[in-house]
């Protein structure tokens, strides 16, 4: 069976469709609120769910998902506890999962079990914010044999010869760092987004997708002018920070997705 | 023996620690660093300006003083202190603040940052922003503020930014976590001067290389006053770059024995210590693989020492690595300890150690009386203790004698 990212995304180029991918923070408020969001959000059109594993020190993150981290912790939320919850979405949806996580917890899951265990559980790809293709193959114990995906990120800073350093080494999709700056909304898109963007393009045939700082449809529209698939994340997890034990939650969260979506199809 | 050329390798890894561990956002910036910061190293115009610096303006070299009545009264291995305590701004964090503004120069960046636990790097750095004229913002944690408010006057004197940062336990770790992130923000015009030997490639390695100055004078003047090396080498250790600049440039003197000291806090036990090396577990934190301080699913664990420069979950790479070749040993000394340390050097030698350095005075006084007479032992007194007096009035003083 190929990997179900990689079938979203031919489904989505042969219709002409770009791809909407919803960041949720798995735990926050509690994981079978995690579970529930993940069947809901298939529904409402969402193309792909990037989990992210909590940590204690997130340094890549603005305020909003260092919270949603701590509330995430504070649920009881594990490594082992994430990959419980996928296999329980796994139960009845196909929706593609990626793991947004620091190095430390899957570094004392232990590298190559986790990335088995992953796999094993039906996740997709992996997203390790900390660890850049240079380390690995600096470190034995970084080797790992499964069929996930790597989702590498390119920043605007990143240098034209990186671009294609990073680009060989990944798979699934490119995810491009729409701005300099942790996770967190804004309010324009940056002008130079098509260029970059051209920039990526042409280094590799992956689809690529922009994140950080999107919030809105408009946004959203504008993103899918020139990549194929845009992240969406602490828009969302502020809304979970609102309504997380809203009895409501689920249906208010995908009432807020479902545009977001529409807009990706657009 | 050891081959320092080395450490690190190109990528930034001693043996199987260290590297570069940042989010892509940071990459560029940090191998434009190494390559600017390879560059100055050998520019003979760059080494001679920061040795003019060391020497004008920070007052190097600093004395190696034979702490006499500390030796009679412990009654075993002489006694000298490296008195980075009488160095400007109080400790041996200048040396390091001089070094990266240099460069932070060089690179034509214009704003500064930093972050500190004890705020004593905060305050070398706040220094070395007013002599350049450049915008100076230090990230701190709320509890460390409190800790050392003296410190926190001291940076906004400077005409520092002293933010203070709330998240997590509120002290080194979050300041860090927080200076990262205003760096991935504001990479293009701001320059990091990370103040220990931590973090990602190229800082351990730069560091290191810019407190070195404390060991190539120690091991001068204890050849001209002892004609001989010392028998050990005795340092504190949080990041550990005060150990590591006295210890490096005796790493392939193999006679030399050297010991970190690590914050042994309230005790060793979940939560009450900060010493990496007693229960501490590979990971990766803030950019660098070492030895940390985390529970069984990762989670960086709380840590305590009444020591706010000590106060950190994670151990510097290379030491991580000099441990593993048997090279450096470590001990940890209790808050407990290093309290009765800094008593005992103020009154026995009329010098207030940081509480940070009384963690290595504490191991001396367990160690010198079992050395033999002629032995010879050099601990670095990295810092002095005014910043520490509030607190240790609080915690040793009886109630309304210091009112």
């Amino acid at each position: 069976m190929p990997n179900r990212i990689d079938q979203k995304f031919a489904d989505l180029r042969a219709a002409g469709k770009a791809a909407l991918i919803a960041y949720i923070a798995a735990g926050d408020p509690h994981l079978d609120a995690t579970r529930e969001l993940a069947w809901a959000f298939e529904e409402a059109g969402v193309d792909i769910l990037e989990l992210g594993v909590p940590f204690s020190d997130p340094l890549a993150d603005g305020v909003v998902n260092q919270l949603a981290a701590t509330r995430a912790l504070a649920s009881g939320t594990t490594a082992q506890g994430v990959l419980d919850c996928v296999r329980a979405i796994r139960a009845q949806s196909q929706l593609p999962i990626v793991l947004y996580t620091y190095m430390n917890p899957i570094y004392r899951f232990g590298f190559a079990e986790f990335h088995r265990a992953a796999e094993a559980a039906g996740v997709d790809g992996l997203l390790i914010l900390d660890l850049p293709p240079d380390e690995d193959a600096q470190n034995a114990e970084l080797m790992q044999q499964t069929g996930l995906k790597r989702i590498r990120l390119i920043a605007p800073t990143t240098p034209p010869a990186r671009i294609a350093q990073l680009t060989a080494g990944a798979s699934g999709f490119v995810y491009y760092v729409s701005r300099e700056g942790v996770t967190g909304e804004q309010a324009e898109i940056a002008t130079s987004l098509g260029e970059r963007v051209a920039e990526i393009r042409a280094t590799t045939a992956l689809p690529i997708a922009v994140g950080f700082g999107i919030s809105t449809p408009e946004h959203v529209r504008q993103v899918t002018q020139h990549a194929d698939a845009v992240v969406v994340g602490s828009a969302i997890v502020k809304q979970i920070a609102e309504f997380g034990h809203d009895p409501a939650l689920v249906e208010k969260l995908a009432a807020f997705v479902r545009p977001l979506a529409a807009a990706a199809k657009a | 023996m050891l081959d320092l050329a080395s450490l690190p390798d190109a990528h930034g890894h001693f043996g199987p620690y260290g590297g570069m561990f940042v989010p892509e956002t940071l990459m560029t910036a940090l191998n434009d660093l190494t390559a600017e910061y390879l560059a100055a190293r050998e520019d003979p115009a760059f080494q001679k300006q920061l040795a003019w610096l060391l020497h004008e303006y920070a007052g190097r070299p600093t004395p190696l003083y034979f702490a006499e009545r500390l030796t009679q009264q412990l009654g075993g291995a002489k006694i000298y202190l490296k008195r980075e305590d009488l160095l400007h701004t109080g400790a041996h964090k200048i040396n390091n603040a001089l070094g990266q503004i240099l460069l932070a120069q060089r690179m034509g960046k214009k704003r500064i940052i930093a972050e500190t636990g004890a705020g004593q790097h905060g305050v070398a750095t706040a220094t070395v922003c007013a002599r350049a004229g450049l915008e100076c913002v230090i990230y701190m944690g709320a509890v460390d503020m409190e800790r050392q408010a003296l410190n926190v006057a001291r940076m906004k004197f400077l005409g520092a930014k002293v933010v203070a940062v709330t998240a997590g336990q509120a002290t080194l770790k979050e300041a860090i976590n927080e200076a990262m992130r205003d760096w991935v923000t504001n990479v293009r015009t701001t320059h990091y001067i990370l103040g220990s030997a931590l973090g990602s490639h190229p800082y351990p390695m730069m560091v290191r290389d810019f407190h070195r100055v404390i060991g190539d004078e120690a091991r001068r003047q204890i050849l001209e006053r002892e004609n001989r090396l010392p028998d050990l080498l005795v340092a504190c250790v949080g990041g550990g770059s005060n150990a590591i600049g006295l210890f490096w440039p005796f790493l392939q003197d193999d006679g030399v024995k050297m010991v970190g000291v690590e914050a042994g806090g309230r005790g060793i036990r979940d939560g009450d210590h900060a010493a990496r090396f007693q229960g501490g577990k590979l990971g990766v934190l803030q950019g660098t693989k070492t030895y940390l301080l985390a529970d069984d699913d990762g989670q960086i664990q709380l840590t305590h020492s009444v020591s706010a420069g000590l106060d950190y979950a994670a151990i510097g790479p290379e030491h991580a690595y000099l441990r593993d070749q048997g090279r450096i040993g470590y001990d940890f000394a209790t808050d407990a300890e290093a309290l009765d340390a800094f008593q005992r050097l103020s009154r026995t030698e009329g010098i207030i150690p940081a509480l940070e350095s009384a963690h290595a005075i504490a191991h001396v006084i367990k160690v010198a009386p079992q050395m033999r007479a002629g032995e010879i032992l050099v601990a670095n007194l990295s810092g002095r203790g005014d910043k520490d007096v509030a607190q240790a009035a609080e915690i040793l003083l009886p109630r309304g004698t210091h009112e």
